[in-house]
């Protein structure tokens, strides 16, 4: 019989917090769901922090520290807030051979951020992913969920730097 | 990333005698053309059909039509007319081409990168409308699970998949069959069927084609796959990368459960299975088969030492099949056509086709199938175009990150499981990375090193202390700082990390090594003795050239 005990209440009331609960109750509240629950409250919020890892660790039955040991080991998670706009280089192999380290080394010049840093006004932060799937559009970068395909470094640095 | 586009077009209906449209244009809605915003494409062209009043033309979209490089497509089915790299003020001709279209037309050659393949896998892509059960049935879907629940018993299923000679399309290549009838004879009342989907190589999209192209095919096939080892319950592992595959496949899940061919008594018969979608997280390692059940549980995707094997011992300690995506989309046109037909094709113990991701330096971008057996010159330059610029060709990266770079030397090779082990690759899930000469290989090793540094779990030494000193050797060889000695400390370590480490990860992590310097030691020397990068990708950092 699994122990019974009261549902952990939610950090705030900000109805967000409803999606993540109802991703969690269907699929029964077990541990196995931690993954499935830290997408639902990444996507509901940007990111995680620590009051989103403990409230799904309550509800799951799962320790802390377990939480924070998945949170971390995945990449896809962030515990750090995002920028107002996200750009993501892909790295994946194709990008990679057809100039990606020139664009992470353009945006390091021109915005003064490395991979997974935000700009100092908080406007734009750059990430890289491991192949989009976009390998026909090499180089490929992703602005704010937007793809854009054969990429040259100056045309987004100007992009960028205008939003 | 990219959020899934809804689908927000209708097909009109069709006001023809037989109710068959007498032409119909077929618009690429898979990732590569979508992000190059071919959805627009289609519904602009309906606007303008609707607003033509031309009724006896269907808009469609459809899966990957395999030439992505010169995305967004659009094909006229009757004729196999392409339209490449599409633009909305395309759309006129294309509107009248549709006029034209005769009912007596017939579907000409359309080139080399078409001609040349064989589709199994692919047959539906760019065919069907991902999204519609009806163009999937239309198209011979579901025949194979209705005969099977009718007609055969687990074991001849599983007879016909082993006597087909279908190999794990997810790289290591271990027979199907057998796998199939090691978990039906397992113990267990509980069994669980597992497609990965985690396609985590770079350069590598032959998965996540299939699912944004022909999602029910892999429904189909795994639901074969449950029948035929007593399972009921099954997981699908996809990457959180792939947002419109998965959007796909939960519309593909939710059409089939409805029609009664997913969930509790399938097709009228007293067999029960449904399949829930698990997301990825964006680790690599997952792709280990122990590291993704791990992954199901909610847990840190490490893996664990086998035996057991997950066929005996797998998801929640019980006997669990799990294959990848493109095994499980051979499967139903194997129960359709016969083990022999399917047998028939390949070269020795590799039978039956192979999907091939083409990226990098190569003209025709693209999703291809051919049969096993073809050589990589037909691949990289009857079907693939050749290289970009007419630049020389240096070498094709298969396997991922742990694969290898195969010269050009080899080129006449026909690709197999075993022939890419013998030149010291691997066949992996099915990216072709070609190479020309601005690539420099200890670059190309380094950043593979990179990769595997980073996707490293932690979990065993070797692995995780390991990649590590590797990259840092091979960031001073590239910095032209590095010295024989050096280059002797690679190659020691790299042997060791290969024997020692847990995973094929870990032991899979220094092949782009051992690779580069057996066919480009020369590359290797020119960075240590003389401090100079060939290819002028590297840049070096030595004092006494800088000096």
């Amino acid at each position: 019989m699994p122990v019974l005990h009261a549902k952990p209440q939610a950090p705030t009331d900000d109805k967000r917090w409803k999606i993540v609960e109802t991703r969690m109750r269907r699929m029964g509240d077990r541990p196995a769901a931690l993954i499935e629950a830290l997408h639902a409250a990444q996507e509901a919020f940007g990111y995680l922090d620590t009051d989103a890892l403990n409230y799904v660790g309550d509800t799951l039955g799962v320790p802390h520290s377990r939480v924070y040991g998945v949170a971390t080991f995945y990449s896809f998670f962030t515990l750090k807030p995002q920028g107002e706009h996200t750009c993501v280089v892909c790295t994946g192999t194709a990008c990679y051979i057809n100039g990606a380290k020139d664009i992470l080394s353009g945006l390091e010049k021109a915005l003064h951020v490395k991979p997974r840093q935000t700009t100092a006004d908080n406007k734009i932060s750059v990430l890289t992913a491991r192949c989009v799937g976009s390998c026909s559009l090499a180089p490929a970068v992703i602005i704010d969920g937007e793809v854009k395909g054969k990429v040259k470094v100056d045309d987004l640095v100007a992009q960028l730097e205008a939003m | 990333m990219p959020a899934a586009a809804r689908p927000t077009h209708r097909r009109a209906t069709i006001e023809t005698a037989d109710g068959q449209p007498r032409a119909s244009a077929y618009v690429c809605e898979a990732a590569s053309c979508m992000s190059a915003q071919s959805h627009d494409i289609t519904l602009r062209l309906g606007e303008r059909i609707a607003a033509l009043g031309m009724t006896d033309v269907t808009i469609k979209r459809v899966g990957c039509l395999g030439l992505c490089a010169a995305g967004p497509l659009v094909e006229i089915a009757e004729t196999a007319e392409l339209f490449e790299r599409v633009k909305p003020d395309d759309v006129e001709g294309i509107v009248k081409a549709l006029k034209k279209v005769k009912p007596t037309d017939t579907r000409r050659p359309q080139g080399p990168f078409f001609e040349k393949q064989l589709r199994v896998v692919t047959e539906n892509m760019g065919r069907i409308d991902p999204e519609s059960l009806d163009d999937y049935v239309g198209r011979g879907g579901y025949e194979a699970l209705k005969r099977v629940l009718s007609d055969m018993t687990s074991t001849e299923v599983r007879d016909v998949i082993t006597r087909s000679g279908l190999r794990g399309r997810g790289g290591a290549g271990y027979p199907v069959g057998l796998k199939w009838t090691t978990v039906a004879k397992a113990e267990g009342t509980q069994k669980y069927v597992v497609c990965n989907a985690d396609e985590g190589d770079p350069g590598a999209f032959m998965d996540r084609s299939v699912l944004e192209s022909d999602p029910f095919r892999v429904l189909e096939g795994m639901t074969i796959a449950a029948f035929a080892v007593h399972a009921n319950e099954g997981y699908i592992y996809c990457r959180a990368e792939y947002p419109l595959a998965v959007s796909r496949l939960r519309t593909a899940i939710r059409l089939a459960q409805r029609a009664g061919l997913l969930g509790t008594g399938i097709a009228d018969t007293n067999f029960n299975f449904d399949i829930q979608i698990r997301l990825g997280a964006g680790a690599f390692v997952c792709g280990e088969e122990t590291a993704l059940i791990a992954s199901i549980e909610g847990r840190r995707g490490t893996p664990r030492p086998r035996p057991p094997y997950p066929a005996v011992q797998g998801l929640w300690d019980q006997p669990t099949l799990l294959n990848n995506v493109e095994s499980y989309a051979n499967v139903p046109t194997i129960l359709n056509k016969g083990a022999d037909w399917y047998s028939e094709f390949g070269i020795g113990k590799s039978k039956g086709t192979k999907v091939f991701a083409l990226a990098g330096r190569i003209v025709n971008t693209g999703l291809i199938e051919v049969p096993m057996g073809t050589t990589l010159r037909e691949i990289v330059f009857d079907i693939g175009g050749g290289i970009v610029d007419g630049r020389p060709f240096k070498a094709v990266q298969t396997g991922g990150p742990s694969g290898g770079c195969i010269p050009a030397q080899f080129l006449d090779m026909a690709v197999s499981y075993e022939s890419l082990i013998e030149v010291g690759s691997f066949m992996g899930s099915g990216g072709l990375i070609v190479m020309d000469d601005t690539s420099c290989m200890v670059d190309v090793a380094k950043y593979f090193m990179d990769f595997c540094r980073e996707e490293s779990c932690g979990k065993c030494v070797p692995c995780r202390v390991g990649t590590t000193e590797l990259y840092m050797i091979l960031d001073l060889i590239s910095r032209g700082e590095a010295t024989l000695d050096d280059l002797a400390q690679l190659e020691r370590l790299a042997g060791i990390i290969q024997k020692m480490s847990l995973c094929g990860l870990g032991q899979g992590a220094p092949n782009p090594i051992f690779s580069t310097l057996r066919y480009f030691r020369d590359e290797y020397m020119a960075h240590i003795v003389d401090r100079t990068c060939p290819a002028g990708v590297c840049t070096i950092t030595a004092p006494e050239v800088m000096a």
